[in-house]
Parts: C-alpha cells; structure tokens; sequence
C-alpha cells in the first residue's frame, strides 16, 4: 500500500479525533470547588499570620468568599481560595478584627455565629479564626464570643457520621472525581506510553486550560465556546511544546531523567507564569451560583452532570480511536516497541505529535471541568492534582490507556469515598497511601506487564 | 553606593545563612541518590519533613534532650527510607520517582492533619521557642553579639552564630564523609550501579542492598537538613514540599551531580542568585511597572527557565564531568 496515502489517512482520523473531543467539549459547561492552596502565610520576626479555613455546610470549602481585616495600622481584603482557606500577613502585633462579608456567601448559608472576630495576633506566629457556615438558618446562634473551640469539635465529629444516603452521594462525587481525573492521566499515559516521559507539567496543561477558560469566558460571555475555545488551546499547547521543546530533545538523545526534569522546569515556569498574569487567587469561569440537581438521590450542579456525560464521551472517542483508527494502532505500536514500530514505516514523531495534541487537548478539557466542578480554581489546580494522575496511571500500569481509566476510577473513588470517614484534608493522603499498598503487591500496575519492570 | 555596600552585606548573609546550609545538606543527600547511585528521588523534602518534625516533636511533644530527638529523628528517616525502598528499588527508576513524591506528599498531609493540633501543631505548625531551648544550651559560645566580615549576630539565641556553626560543621561533615565513602569500595560498588547495575550483580553484589544503603544515607542527611532548616526558624510542613524537593535537584544539577563540592556551590549559587535578581529588580525597575510580588514571580519563572537550559545544554553542572552522567535509570 502507498506509505503517503496511509500518512494521510491516520492524519484525517487523528485530526477528525480531535475533532470530536474538540466538539464534545463545547457540550460541557459548569462549576464545582477546588483542591489547592493559595492563601498562604509564614510567620517570621517581622510577620504575624492570621488564618483560617471556612467550609460549607456540606464539608466542602468555601471558595470566594470576601474576608477582612482591621486593626492597629492595616486594613487588608481577601478571599478565600479553592480550599476554602484564607490567609492575611501583617507586621505589627495587636489586636485584628476579622470579618467575612456576609453577602459574599453562597445561597443558603448562613454564618452560625458572629460575622466579625477579635483576634489576637503576635509576630512569628499564627492566630486563627473559625467561621462555621450553616444551611439552616434556625440554627444561627447569638454571637457568643468562645464557642470557636466547640463549634470547630462538633463540625469535625459531624463530617465523620455515616449514612447509606452520604455513601451513595460520595459514590457518584467519586465518579465525578474520577472522570475528571482520567481525562488528564489518559494524555499523560498516551505520552508516557510513546515517549517514555513522565510529564510533570500535566498538571500545568490542565491548569492552563482552566485559566484560559475563564479569560475567553470573560471575553466571549458564552461558557460553552469558552470551553471549546480553551480545548483547541490547550491542543494547540500540545502541538507547539512538542514542536519546540520535546521533538528537539528527542532528537538530542537526552536520557529519560533529563527529560523529567526538564519538565518540571517547564512545571516551574508555567506556574509563575499563571500567577504572574492571573494572580495568586481564585480565578472563576462561571460567576453565577450554580444550579443543582437531585437525581437519584444525589445533589450535584448542572455543571456537573454535563462535565461528567462530556468527560465519558471524550474517554469513549479517545479509547475507540486507540483501537479501531490506524493512528490508534500506530500509537499502540510505538508503545509497545517504538524501534520496531519506526522499522515498520510508522512516522513516530507524527504520531507523538498528535499524541501531544491529544493530550494537551484532554488535559484542557480536565482543566475547564475542575473550574466548573469546583466553582474555581488558581495557579495551583493542577499541581495539587498532579499527583493524583501519577497515581492513577501507575496504578492502571505505566503506559496501558485502558489501565489509566481505571486507575482514575479508583483513585476518583478513594479520594470522596475515605472522606466520610477520615478527616478531609487527608481524602488526597489516603489515595496515595493505596498507591504504594498496590506497588507493594503488584508493582507493574494492574494492567502493566511484568517486562515493564526493572 | 550604599546600596550596592548593601547588597554584598546581604550576599554574603545569605551565602552563610543556615537555610543555604539546610539545602547543602539536603542536596548532598540528593547527590548521594542521584548522583552516586543513580536513584531517582522526588521526594527529598519528605526526608527534610520527617527530620524536623521527628526532631521537633520529640522534644515539644515528648520532652526529649537533644540527643535523644536526634536519634529518633535518624530513625524515623531510616524507616521512612526503607519503606519507600522495599516496593521500589527492584522496579524501574521512574518508579522510585513517582512513589517518593506521593511518600512526601503523604508526609506533609499528614503532620498538617487538624487532629494532630496537639502533637505537630496542625497547619501552623511547631513555634521555634517549643524546641529550640534544647539546641541552644548545649551552646559553648559565651553571651553577648559577635561581629565578623560586617556581620552582626547574637552568639546563641534566634539568629544567631550558633545555630550557623552547627548548620556548617554538619555541613563539612557530611561532605567529607561523602568524599571518604565514594572513594571506598562501597562507594565504588554504588557508581558500578548506575552505570550498569546487572554487572554489578554478575559478579556477586547485591544491587538492590546498596541501593537500599544508599537511600538510608542519603535520607539521613536529608533529615538533617530539616531540622537545620526548622531550628532558627519555625516548624512549618509547606516550607518543605514539592517546591523544595525541584529546588533541591536544580541545587545539585547546577552545582554539578556526582561531585563533592556540587551541592555546596549550587546551593549558595542558587540563593545568591536569585537574592540579586529580585534586589536589582527592586532597585532599578519602577514598582509601576512590576510589584515586588510579581518581581519574586518573574524571578521563579527565570528559575524554571533556566533548570530547563541547565539540563538540555549542561547536564553535568557546573564542577560535574559529562562522562560521570551519561546513564540512564
């Protein structure tokens, strides 16, 4: 058969791909809150911290909320970020009032006491302040001045009551979680799988695809083409960082180590970036409160639903490209023995090309739902959920697309399903704790083959 | 002028500062890893993390001396060692990789934990006051504040000289130890493994024992940075994360992998460095046209910048020899 005619043909089916991703993406809209730290503050000889984390009624963090700050000299303003925390630095000790805007809360939450507190606040050290939210607003008490302490116990012990009903609720969040996570592994299997990189700048491609989703969100007023728009550039992040940066590298031979570390070069530098033009706090695609859902029994927002129906059609195409395309197989092949595939006629680095444009694409996709999902998200999104898509692939098995989906399950479902009954700051913990478990006794992955090893 | 007087005072603070040392020492740990053994670990700030907080812990918590929160502070990166090996060392090196910064990770979750307030301090931490007594009464320096070369410190308290004789004597301790190591057979053993380490094992030793040895070594001295990080300053679980293990590896790779000297200059390179970017920035761009916040900003994407170039165009470093770094894990 004519090598060109083939070229051209696993061209079309790559492009017509990513067409379809491109396509399902611009179905997909909505919002949820974000894993990452922002608000931060380290105390030092001249600094004093004050601090504090505001979750919603329902244990998840409050993100954007206004907080203020008075006292001796200063006057300073915040939000929270996606975490829910907050964090203000000054350098005089004294006493600070700090306040939270009510009209900043979400609809139907209420502050259960006091809006404003006194806090005490010595240089070299933190001082907090807790604002428990309610959603019913029978429960609002009379501000009382020391019943921080208490209400901090009573919402811990609260968060680790158990239900069938929270069960199932967590069950599909860990759906949700999953998905969003797969779609950024799935890019990150594909490129280990046909480079042999670890890319940490994944979770940097991801963040870019959110970031670029709310600037053309602000700029378009349309969500939907915000996201699509997003998605094609994120794609085209793929296509021009493997063009300049990692076919050049290739082409020097430089060890797989190097690689790595030039992509947490690039991690690095993609980072500061976004806080250089986006700020180091929230950043919001979709400002309106979101609308929510109960089917089934389980609340989640209309955004969602869509993200995860447009996640599992992007999955689906992408895994059915892999199998019945000849660009799929072409990527099977150099996967499997990049030498023997080239010997065979196959234009690798068009194939990695398209990989990358796959993959930037995926994980812009994964980046426009987090915003939504998460309601927010900021320069660090993608960093905190590197780590998750680490564990995801390595526990399907490096390099297997198939053993990256479900490693996303799992890791998805871990993450929500531990947070009924541990602490929610540890949900992130515990899915990598079940990484190293399962390397212990499997280490090629699930469905990694042994000749991966060693 | 003043300012430029200024500027080498700060320089050479920052050069001698017991941060700079907490980052040798950490780095030299790296190299021990990487350099020597060809072992590919991300997670070097959980090594620096469990250090303080073993450290800091035993005596704020459990009211050990010194000595004794020391040795459980070796123990504790000993174990944590051996459990990232086990599972790992067998495996391919991006193995390793993955399951040490997930280790960190796990590490700094953890002691943020809100129900460990009581035991780790929770997100805020340990305050240096809990801790610090024990170290600094084992100062033989006299009262009172010493100058030398401009420098002004108190002889033992926060700031102090103390704390700095300390941070670089464990410093020139650790360098020589390594020198002494890596010329021994032991050491020999280690580079035959990152060259090649089935040949290692054709002729009777067994790779994945020194490999284990190596990673016990260097996490040790990781440890040690830790707590030479937290004693002048504070207990804090973010001051040692992600960001500090990729600086660590931008330390060694600048000052050279595989070298003795390499951590110490890259270290003190790395902190000069970026000291002068952000104070000439600050000084001769008008704060119109950059805020300091975003001078810092620029300033690490120069630094993501330039680990990129360092890597593609020098990956042995500034002391390293190419040779010495030509394999692959």
């Amino acid at each position: 058969m004519n090598q060109k005619s083939q070229r051209r043909r696993s061209a079309t089916r790559g492009l017509l791909l990513l067409l379809i991703a491109g396509l399902l993406s611009v179905l997909g809209v909505g919002g949820l809150a974000s894993p990452a730290f922002a608000a931060e503050c380290t105390p030092d000889a001249s600094t004093g911290c004050v601090q504090g984390v505001i979750k919603l009624s329902s244990g998840d963090p409050a993100a954007g909320l206004a907080v203020s700050l008075d006292g001796a000299s200063e006057s300073q303003q915040t939000e929270t970020d996606a975490n829910g925390q907050w964090a203000f630095s000054v350098t005089e000790a004294g006493t600070y009032t700090v306040a939270v805007d009510e009209a900043s809360l979400p609809e139907g939450e209420f502050l259960r006491s006091a809006a404003a507190r006194d806090v005490d606040v010595q240089l070299n050290n933190q001082a907090s302040a807790l604002f428990p939210l309610t959603d019913d607003p029978d429960a609002v008490q009379a501000p009382a001045a020391d019943d921080d302490a208490q209400q901090a116990e009573s919402s811990q012990s609260s968060a680790s009551s158990f239900s069938w009903s929270r069960f199932w609720q967590q069950f599909v969040s860990g759906i949700r979680m999953g998905l969003l996570i797969s779609l950024a592994s799935l890019g990150l299997s594909l490129v280990f799988g046909t480079t042999g990189l670890s890319n940490f700048a994944q979770g940097e491609m991801v963040t870019m695809g959110g970031l670029l989703a709310a600037l053309f969100a602000g700029l378009t007023g349309n969500l939907w083409l915000a996201g699509l728009l997003a998605v094609l550039a994120s794609a085209g992040f793929g296509w021009a960082q493997d063009k300049v940066l990692w076919k050049p590298l290739r082409k020097r031979r430089l060890s797989l180590m190097q690689l790595m570390i030039v992509s947490i070069g690039l991690s690095i530098t993609l980072q500061y970036a976004f806080q250089f033009f986006f700020g180091s706090g929230v950043v919001r695609i979709d400002r309106s409160t979101a609308e929510t859902i109960t089917i089934a029994g389980v609340t989640l927002t209309v955004q969602s639903y869509i993200a995860m129906g447009v996640s599992l059609l992007a999955i689906i195409a992408v895994g059915l490209g892999l199998m019945y395309t000849r660009f799929g197989r072409a990527t099977r092949a150099i996967s499997d023995n990049p030498a023997l595939a080239r010997a065979s006629g196959i234009d690798v680095d068009r194939v990695i090309n398209i990989v990358w444009i796959v993959s930037g694409g995926l994980a812009g996709l994964a980046g426009v739902f987090f915003g939504l999902v998460f309601n927010g998200l900021n320069w660090f999104t993608g960093g905190t959920m590197l780590l998750m898509f680490f564990a995801a692939v390595t526990l399907g098995g490096l390099g297997t697309a198939f053993g990256a989906f479900v490693g996303s399950m799992i890791i998805g479902m871990m993450v929500e399903l531990t947070n009924i009954w541990l602490p929610g700051d540890l949900k992130y913990a515990t899915a990598l704790l079940l990484l190293i478990l399962i390397l212990l006794v499997r280490p090629q992955g699930i469905f990694g083959r042994k000749e991966r090893i060693g | 002028m003043n300012f430029w007087i200024d500027l080498l005072q700060s320089i050479l603070q920052t050069a001698l500062s017991p941060t700079t040392a907490a980052f040798v020492l950490a780095a030299i740990g790296l190299n021990v890893h990487f350099g020597f053994t060809g072992l590919m670990n991300m997670g070097q700030a959980g090594f620096m993390l469990i250090g303080a907080y073993g450290f800091g812990v035993s005596v704020s918590f459990f009211g050990l001396g010194f000595w004794p929160a020391l040795g459980i502070a070796i123990a504790a990166a000993l174990v944590f060692a051996l459990i990232l090996g086990i599972p790992t060392l067998k495996l391919r090196g991006d193995y390793l990789a993955i399951v040490t910064i997930s280790a960190a990770e796990i590490i700094r979750m953890t002691v943020k934990l809100a129900v460990l307030q009581d035991v780790t301090g929770g997100p805020s931490g340990i305050p240096g006051q809990q801790y610090r007594p024990v170290f600094t009464e084992l100062s033989p320096l006299p009262e009172g504040r010493t100058t030398i070369l401009g420098l002004e410190y108190a002889n033992t308290g926060v700031d102090d000289w103390w704390t700095r004789l300390f941070a670089w004597g464990l410093v020139a301790f650790f360098l020589l130890i390594t020198w002494l190591l890596m010329r021994s057979p032991w050491g020999r053993v280690l580079k035959g493994i990152r060259e090649d380490e089935d040949a290692v094992r054709s002729l009777g030793k067994s790779a994945y024992a020194y490999k284990m040895q190596a990673l016990m070594l260097g996490g040790v001295m990781g440890a040690f940075g830790g707590i030479v990080m937290a004693l002048p300053a504070a207990m804090q679980p973010d001051s040692m994360g992600r960001p500090t293990t990729f600086n660590l590896w931008m330390i060694m790779l600048l000052g050279g992998a595989a070298t003795i000297f390499g951590p110490l200059l890259g270290s003190i390179l790395f902190f000069v460095v970026r000291l002068l970017l952000t104070s000439l920035a600050g000084e001769f761009i008008p704060g119109s046209l950059l805020s300091s916040q975003q001078t810092e900003q620029l300033a690490w994407v120069l630094i993501g910048i330039s680990l990129i170039l360092l890597v593609v165009f020098r990956p042995q470093g500034i002391l390293g020899n190419k040779k010495e770094l030509s394999f692959n894990v």
